[in-house]
């Protein structure tokens, strides 16, 4: 497959997604499409169903209504554990390290998936934190380590589709832009990549293209080239 | 004689020997309580019920069929585990993530329709199961009497409590088990079974009843009801040692034992409220156990 016919590949698509948490209906019919490859961010306030969608798609909510197809199949029907199968690697936004497990339990526990997966050695060369603390207890790490973690950890299995939780939620400048380096070592590596994400700045440079969320609906969509264009669009919905 | 304290040598060893060998089956029968909660979050009121019907499948198999003892030291536990299994698929799966009383009254439900049905058929004057010919018999130590059979139950329970502590402590499955205790949507979001995971982790708890059940066969009266009397003071042990401590729940298993052995010694009125009255004060001072992680 040539790289021009991966981008025509739709990795992700949803339609009409509603969701639920027992009486408050969160999402309200969300629509989009992730192609192989992109990096695309889901932007809006805190509270307009970003997390939601992502976890909806792990079908890690309440109720769900719609349709999420993943690599062409429909997952409506499927468990959380058979959604990871499809090569869907989850990072949640309060990164779930496990407290009984040491570092390295940590990164080798999810099982391996698909093929293609980075082996131990290539994820402690890019996180050499890890590697010097990996019999630590996997809590008793920097904020910013245990997000290395939480990353480090979908990549073993080789999840070709990431969906990324606020990673750089509540870290120091510093780690943030080690979290993009990443990002684009990743996306170089053909990953695709579903970036929810508060840090605008950190996402404008890397992404594709950038979904807006607000009321449980996606209310816009701007491609990379059209950010400045869009960009007092973009304001008024983020409220910067 | 030797005494200590006031007390014959022998008599106090004799004592310690029981104490040691009630807390065996107080360490297996917490420890599957302890591997039960942590996954599934439930307090399992059905674990006497599991650990009475290995014993009766001990006896029942021999007398129905000339099943031998070693032979049901692995068919019981796994007949057992399999009912188990089908307990958890069937029914603990539908209250899944609600309210701990629901578990608690379904378990606890269970308990007496096992033991109902047993008693309808058994009654509860205890059945009768002959000590295997090999463990006849025992070993002088000069300051006591030995039983074989008393120090292979000592023997082989800390060695199944020891093994099972390195299964969940050491083993990749292990660590699935201690995730899955934290957070067990987030493994199966990994690709995790963890439904799958649930069920095993439910059939193999009881299995560890049902195994101190075949243990307790030869040396106990084995009735229907022999479950609901044990399960009381195994919760204590379990409240003692915290909930959820692999470790923990061995420990203060065989500690338990000890201390009541030693009360039945010194002061025997008082040994069958010692264990409730350690728990009270572990209560008071460490309300998260002997080895509970501080919430």
């Amino acid at each position: 497959m040539t790289h021009a016919s991966n981008r025509e590949y739709e990795q992700l698509r949803i339609s009409g997604l509603h969701a639920f948490y027992g009486e408050s209906h969160i999402l309200h019919g969300i629509d989009l499409v992730v192609h192989r490859g992109e990096l695309v961010t889901l932007l809006g306030r805190n509270g307009a169903g970003r997390s939601t969608t992502l976890k909806a798609i792990m079908n890690m909510v309440g109720r769900r209504t719609g349709s999420i197809m993943v690599n062409g199949e429909e997952t409506m029907a499927c468990a959380p554990h058979h959604i990871a199968r499809l090569g869907v690697g989850y990072c949640p936004e309060h990164r779930g390290i496990f407290s009984s497990l040491n570092v390295q339990e940590n990164l080798t526990l999810p099982p391996v998936v698909r093929s293609g997966g980075m082996s131990l050695e290539e994820i402690y060369t890019m996180f050499p934190n890890l590697y010097e603390r990996r019999f630590s207890q996997g809590t008793k790490l920097s904020g910013g380590e245990q997000q290395m973690l939480a990353m480090a950890r979908i990549l073993r299995t080789g999840a070709n589709m990431l969906l990324l939780d606020e990673i750089t939620e509540g870290l120091a400048p510093v780690i943030v832009e080690k979290l993009g380096d990443v990002l684009v070592a990743l996306k170089n590596k053909g990953l695709t990549i579903v970036l929810v994400e508060q840090n605008f700045h950190f996402a404008a440079p890397l992404a594709d293209r950038h979904y807006v969320v607000e009321h449980g609906q996606i209310v816009e969509e701007i491609r990379a080239d059209e950010l400045s264009a869009k960009q007092s669009v973009l304001d008024s919905y983020l409220g910067v | 004689m030797t005494m200590i304290f006031g007390v014959p040598l022998a008599v106090l060893s004799g004592q310690l020997l029981i104490g040691v060998i009630n807390g065996a089956f107080y360490a297996l029968l917490s420890l599957g309580l302890a591997v039960i909660f942590g996954l599934l979050k439930i307090i399992n009121f059905a674990h006497g019920a599991m650990y009475m019907l290995g014993a009766m499948a001990t006896v029942i198999l021999f007398d129905a069929l000339g099943v031998n003892y070693w032979v049901a030291l692995f068919l019981a536990p796994l007949l057992v585990g399999v009912f188990g299994m089908l307990v958890e698929y069937f029914l603990l799966r539908r209250i899944a993530g609600q309210d701990h009383i629901y578990s608690l009254l379904l378990t606890f439900g269970i308990a007496l329709l096992v033991q109902g049905v047993l008693t309808n058929l058994y009654g509860v004057s205890g059945l009768r199961y002959a000590m295997p010919d090999m463990f006849k018999g025992g070993i002088n130590l000069g300051f006591m009497f030995l039983p074989y059979y008393r120090a292979w139950v000592i023997g082989v329970a800390l060695l199944v409590c020891f093994g099972t502590w390195f299964m969940i402590e050491k083993t990749k499955l292990g660590a699935y088990l201690r995730a899955g205790t934290e957070d067990a949507q987030l493994m199966q979001g990994f690709g995790v079974n963890v439904p799958l995971l649930v069920s095993l982790t439910y059939g193999f708890g009881v299995m560890l009843a049902a195994f101190a059940g075949v243990l307790a066969a030869p040396i106990y009266s084995v009735t229907p009801v022999m479950g609901s009397h044990i399960l009381i003071v195994v919760f204590a042990v379990v409240v003692i040692g915290g909930m959820g401590s692999i470790g923990g729940a061995i420990i203060t298993g065989v500690l338990m034992g000890v201390i009541e052995g030693l009360t039945k010694t010194f002061y025997p009125p008082a040994s069958s409220a010692v264990i409730f009255l350690v728990m009270v004060v572990v209560l008071m001072v460490r309300p998260t156990g002997l080895f509970g992680k501080e919430a």
